[in-house]
């Protein structure tokens, strides 16, 4: 923008700064205080003490959460489910995706087969019939039942579908005329040019498969088997007083420490990956954003 | 020369094999098998065994005492969610559109999109934590200013307040980025052209920027509008509790409580039916309208 400074444009100015750190804190602010509970004994912690930094410093709350079987268990599955879902969900989308996006002059039939995937996308059986489908195939109680309903996430792979359609077609022909088939042009050319594209995808499915949780409360009967942010869901959203009554003896602990603790590991993996979201994030929108 | 085509092809439609099939069995089979909304669906019978009663569980649903109630909490919660998303995000972005400061602009835009990453499970953690009546972040700032500690959670006038109040806190950062994106866009010139015809800052961004991100504006709308009956079930299933049903059940709860709960399959199945079909039309109806308005086509 362009336009002169007065006096009135730099209250503005002040003003615009303070509403963007009052909404930038406001993001950033109750997970500090969760770490800080997190580090804290459990007096102060228990008091409401905490606010910004641990009182009493001590890993005693993490300590005990790792030495937990079912935490560690259920960490153990989520991290299973990321690799499988991760390598099943981006075969699904690369192979299903190039297909659909030569033109209907090279494949006649790939507008149907669009209108099979948006269709179902834009309704859906609903939560009953679902779980009842996921029974019939055998899949109940199976960390499979967490992936393979959703092993084709239809939005990526439109996603993917455009960006394929911007790269060059002329590379696709030549290929052919080389005598290679379409398998070959996928993986030889395809795949390396969209490394970007693909990136971006991946990251968003590590996400989604860390942070799903509803699947495995339905489909997983036994909670031994739970991914983390299932067992958490039973930890952290309900009031539970006998916790923090059974390990009162043990001293530094206290029930809020310990759902701090687990609270700060079952994001870990966000914020590791975080820098690299950020990075793609724009991008991701770019692609998706773009006419069919 | 169409058989050579055809044989040219065919790795084509192999390559479609395993999508069409786990679509088919998990997107469309379920949706063959929203007829036990019409049934008396006993698993053990079957689909084919089940008892046909016709509209019956549907006159029961639209029966039921809380069910009004249900409905207008889903609309509520669903609507001040998408006027606030649009409110809060241009606003943001707005405001960051005017910043000139690189490092100033990526450390907010840092802040305010985390908790979007971040699983309604951890969230509905800290939230619990920073609301709870006697050792909450937010109480002891009540409580140091005088006031009476409130239990956000547990209260019928809070809940949907913090309902509406956290998703926004969650997600406004991404529309945020979404908008900001669409800020970039506009281009430069317009802004020499406008400071030319003696345009000062507040008659640009009347006159360039909001007209540049007006069809962002309306797509990001029409698109949420589909999703109304669906207010967010991961964030009020982890907050709720029987004390605010009254003010926070959503269909979507309703749904998911008779269904497994109580294990009432075609009752709940019909309620999924009617949210499935509002749904369709609405996604419908607004993708038409934001194709018309923007020109837009996101397939």
């Amino acid at each position: 923008m362009h336009y002169q400074k007065t006096i009135a444009g730099s209250i503005a100015n002040a003003l615009i700064y303070f509403v963007l750190i009052l909404g930038a804190l406001s993001c950033v602010l109750p997970l500090i205080n969760v770490l800080a509970i997190s580090f804290s004994s459990s007096v102060p912690a228990t008091a409401g003490q905490v606010k910004l930094l641990p009182v009493g410093f001590t890993v005693n709350a993490y300590q005990y959460v790792l030495e937990k079987k079912e935490f560690v268990e259920a960490l153990w599955v989520s991290v299973e489910r990321v690799v499988l879902g991760l390598t099943i969900n981006t075969v699904f989308t690369v192979i299903t995706a190039y297909p659909l996006s030569k033109t209907k002059s090279r494949f006649q039939p790939r507008n149907v087969f669009m209108w099979y995937f948006v269709g179902a996308m834009l309704f859906s059986g609903g939560l009953i019939p679902t779980y009842l489908m996921v029974s019939a195939t055998g899949l109940m109680g199976s960390i499979f039942s967490l992936i393979i309903p959703g092993a084709l996430p239809i939005w990526n792979m439109i996603i993917l579908i455009n960006f394929f359609r911007e790269l060059p077609g002329e590379i696709e022909e030549a290929a052919l005329i080389d005598g290679a088939g379409h398998f070959t042009a996928l993986t030889k050319i395809y795949v390396p040019l969209s490394k970007p594209a693909l990136a971006t995808l991946a990251l968003f499915t590590i996400v989604g498969h860390w942070n799903n949780w509803f699947d495995a409360l339905i489909y997983i009967n036994r909670p031994e088997n739970y991914p983390l942010q299932t067992y958490l869901q039973t930890v952290l959203t309900k009031q539970d007083y006998s916790v923090a009554a059974t390990i009162s003896s043990i001293g530094n602990l206290s029930d809020r420490t310990i759902k701090a603790a687990q609270i700060i590991i079952g994001s870990i993996p966000i914020f590791m990956v975080y820098p690299f979201l950020q990075k793609y994030f724009t991008q991701g929108i770019v692609m998706g954003s773009v006419k069919g | 020369m169409n058989r050579n085509k055809f044989k040219r092809q065919l790795p084509l439609y192999f390559m479609l094999i395993p999508g069409v099939l786990v679509v088919l069995v998990y997107n469309y089979l379920p949706m063959i098998g929203l007829i036990i909304a019409f049934q008396d669906f006993v698993p053990g019978e079957g689909f084919f065994r089940s008892e046909w009663v016709g509209l019956d569980n549907f006159k029961y649903l639209f029966g039921m005492n809380n069910f009004p109630r249900v409905i207008w909490n889903t609309i509520y919660i669903a609507a001040a969610k998408i006027l606030l998303m649009i409110v809060v995000p241009v606003v943001f972005a707005l405001l960051l559109n005017e910043i000139r400061n690189k490092h100033f602009k990526r450390g907010v835009q840092t802040a305010i999109y985390l908790p979007h990453f971040l699983s309604w499970i951890i969230l509905a953690g800290i939230l619990i934590d920073i609301l709870s009546p006697s050792t909450g972040m937010i109480n002891q700032v009540i409580k140091f200013f005088g006031g009476k500690p409130i239990f956000f959670l547990g209260d019928n006038k809070w809940f949907p307040t913090v309902v509406i109040a956290s998703d926004v806190w969650k997600e406004f950062g991404y529309g945020t980025i979404i908008y900001l994106a669409a800020l970039t866009g506009i281009d430069p010139g317009l802004y020499e052209a406008a400071y030319v015809d003696g345009a000062g800052r507040w008659r640009q961004l009347l006159h360039v920027t909001l007209p540049g991100i007006t069809p962002m504006v309306v797509l990001m709308t029409t698109l949420s509008i589909g999703g109304i009956l669906g207010a967010n079930f991961d964030q009020i299933f982890n907050l709720y509790s029987p004390a605010v049903y009254e003010s926070g059940d959503v269909l979507d709860t309703l749904i998911y409580r008779i269904g497994l709960v109580d294990a009432q399959f075609s009752l709940s199945t019909a309620a999924s039916l009617f949210r499935s079909l509002v749904g369709l039309v609405l996604t419908v109806v607004s993708y038409k309208t934001a194709h018309k308005l923007t020109g837009y086509r996101p397939f």
